[in-house]
């Protein structure tokens, strides 16, 4: 059977930590990190990435547009 | 010579408008100016050569499709008169701030407020010193004919396109309503989009891989760079001082006695200067063609020649304020003038200088 | 490496990239407060103008606002025009150059209050550009004072207690208003906390520029957004704010289309 998975990159220097990706990411896969970045802004990782589909909605709201998605069908 | 026409001095405005090769006029009607958009209208210029003409919502509107249109490197002017160009103060403060070149055309009505729709040149000081915030200045052209309110409306987008500068016509009621033969010039083509890309590199005209995006903004936000570009301004402004000082000297070479007057005030002295040598009197007139940049190294020439000055204005005094920098003590420098819509005659003008100047002597 | 590491790496690739910031945004960080809705239309205009080829063909007009800087993240052709007058400078350069493609960005304050005129008379006389207005019922530039489009009973600076609408007057829809002009085509009125939102302003957005080639009149995008600084919320709930708050005021969806007038 074939599965959609998918990992974000974020650009840890740009973000600002503002999270509003992560009450729109269906599968709670985004956290925001403990650290922070050179800005002093705590941004925003993949905790759970397993769990991603690259379904996109962390990016499309994304104000910095500090997230890119990847996708790739696999078989389980 | 070229064709002959007797015409307003408004309607010349508009016909040299369109024979400029003119891309664009955007104005709000106001007395005693509308003839300028009204002979545009009945001329259809969109059908003679493409000119854009719009009647705005209102003259700050007006400025700003200027602005617009002045940023595509685009040939553009409006026009108003005194309450008018009061609305136009913001537009024109950032087209001089964004360095874009445009013409406007004040034909001015006395004042403050409503005031009269009686010709004036109280807004000199407006003109000449900036009009609106910050650290600026318009090139103002000061015609005192029908012929010249004509011919400065190319020469004055010549001057804005080579500084990248506001251009101001400072007119009057009376100049824009009196009727005078013209000679009219011939039809110029509008440049095309192709030739606005390779003269104006700096215009908004979309941007193409051969370059980097065009901004035009007055914004800065950094002060040291701010103040460099006031320095820049600075430096414009006295090349143009330098390079574009224009006036007309009527029986200076051997004046005893100088009026200084500009437009409409001009032609009254002018004839004031005849009189006065009729009577023996060596008296000679300097007529400011550009009011910025002020013909003040010439006058403080004559400073040293004449014994005294009379600056004649329909205004509360406001050149005077300039002839007498210009001359810096040398010479005892007076105010005559007439306001509220009254031009002065050539007789209490010629008196006042009497009086003032040679008689106080 | 362990097997999570390798999988991860093995869909980082560039052939399964589906998501990435447009090249018409610059590398500029945008200085726009977390959380910020600017971020989001800008990037959307620009994937737009990006996706339908036209940045040789496009200016645009930043306002007075937060978003006065725009310039500096849109890789187009760009003017910065007073408070307000942003759609006059569009008619301007629309009327010399019909070619082209102009819109304008503009917040509240610039829009419907002291640009009204201009809003008003460019939207009458159905000039084919596109305005880009965005609400977040605040002036979050000079820190957060009533704007026209303040809620009833909402604070900021200059409404501490709520305003009060028998002192301050009436929250403006100025969207609605526009939409009964015969010059305007395209009114709508959308939002971008949400990713079905996004999706659906981007669509508006391509729209409006379709129906600008076309010349059809003005299109008018609302988009109402959030300004968690000066809402004085934390990102999240602010856009949970605008959801309960702004939404039922500011109703989302199409006013006016060329096919349902």
């Amino acid at each position: 059977m074939a599965k959609v998975t998918g990992r974000i990159v974020v650009d840890t220097e740009q973000c600002k930590g503002c999270g509003v990706c992560i009450p729109v990411c269906p599968f709670d896969v985004i956290e925001l990190a403990k650290e922070f970045n050179s800005k002093g802004f705590h941004y925003a990782y993949m905790k759970n990435p397993e769990a991603c589909t690259g379904c996109m909605n962390c990016a499309l709201v994304c104000p910095d547009a500090v997230i890119k998605v990847y996708r790739k069908k696999v078989r389980v | 010579m070229g064709e002959l026409r007797l015409m307003k001095g408004n309607e010349a405005i508009a016909e040299a408008a369109i024979r400029s090769g003119a891309d664009g006029y955007f104005g709000y009607p106001i007395t005693p100016q509308s003839e300028v958009i009204e002979h545009l209208a009945a001329q259809k210029p969109e059908e003679r050569t493409g000119m854009t003409l719009l009647q705005a919502e209102s003259e700050i509107a007006a400025i700003n499709m200027v602005y617009g249109a002045a940023g595509c490197g685009k040939k553009v002017m409006t026009s108003s008169s005194s309450p008018g160009i009061s609305l136009k103060q913001e537009g024109i403060t950032y087209i001089a701030g964004a360095e874009l070149p445009c013409l406007i055309l004040n034909v001015v009505r006395g004042g403050p407020g409503l005031g009269t729709i009686q010709p004036s040149q109280s807004d000199y000081f407006q003109s000449v010193k900036g009009g609106g915030h910050g650290d600026y200045h318009l090139i103002v052209l000061a015609p005192s004919s029908v012929q010249e309110m004509y011919d400065f409306v190319e020469l004055g987008f010549d001057l804005a396109f080579k500084y990248r500068n506001p251009t101001m016509i400072l007119s009057d009621g009376a100049i824009g309503q009196m009727m005078e033969k013209v000679e009219i010039g011939e039809q110029k083509p509008r440049l095309t989009e192709e030739q606005i890309k390779e003269k104006y590199p700096w215009a908004t005209t979309g941007k193409t891989k051969d370059r980097e995006k065009n901004v035009i903004t007055s914004l800065e936000l950094e002060p040291e760079k701010m103040e460099q570009f006031n320095r820049k301004l600075i430096e414009k402004y006295r090349k143009i001082e330098e390079n574009e000082v224009r006036y007309e000297e009527i029986q200076c070479e051997d004046a005893e006695y100088l009026m200084v007057a500009y437009g409409t005030s001009a032609r009254i002295c002018q004839k004031s200067v005849q009189i006065a040598r009729n009577e023996g009197l060596k008296v000679g007139l300097l007529r400011p063609i550009t009011l910025f940049p002020f013909p003040r190294k010439r006058i403080n020439e004559l400073a040293d020649q004449v014994k005294g000055m009379l600056s004649v204005e329909m205004s509360s005094g406001q050149m005077v304020e300039d002839v007498r920098l210009a001359v810096n003590g040398k010479v005892p420098v007076e105010y005559y003038g007439r306001m509220g819509g009254i031009v002065p005659s050539t007789e209490e003008a010629l008196k006042d200088l009497k009086q003032k100047i040679i008689g106080g002597k | 490496m362990d097997e999570q590491q390798a999988k991860t790496e093995d869909i980082i690739k560039k052939e399964n990239l589906v998501f990435d910031k447009t090249k018409l945004l610059t590398d500029k960080a945008f200085h726009y407060c977390p959380g910020c809705g600017h971020g989001v239309v800008h990037r959307l205009l620009m994937e737009v103008i990006e996706e339908l080829d036209i940045q040789e063909k496009t200016i645009g007009i930043a306002p007075v606002g937060c978003s006065v800087l725009a310039y500096h993240y849109m890789d187009i052709d760009m003017q910065e025009a007073a408070h307000g007058r942003a759609p006059a400078l569009a008619t301007g350069i629309k009327r010399t150059l019909p070619e082209k493609y102009v819109f304008t960005y503009q917040g509240d304050g610039d829009l419907a209050a002291i640009g009204t005129a201009e809003t008003i008379h460019s939207c009458n006389r159905g000039e084919n550009i596109t305005i880009i207005f965005i609400n977040n019922g605040i002036y979050g530039m000079t820190g957060g004072q009533m704007a026209p489009t303040t809620l009833e009973n909402m604070k900021s600076s200059t409404t501490p207690y709520g305003r009060n609408v028998k002192q301050m007057g009436n929250p403006l829809k100025i969207t609605e208003l526009v939409a009964q002009l015969p010059g305007t085509c395209f009114v709508t009125r959308q939002a971008v906390h949400k990713p079905a939102y996004v999706r659906k302003t981007k669509k508006a957005i391509k729209k409006a520029f379709k129906y600008q080639k076309q010349e059809m009149g003005l299109s008018f995008i609302e988009i109402v957004s959030n300004c968690n600084s000066g809402w004085k919320m934390t990102p999240n709930d602010a856009n949970k704010w605008l959801e309960n708050n702004m939404l039922p005021f500011y109703p989302l969806g199409d006013l006016k289309t060329p096919e349902k007038k």
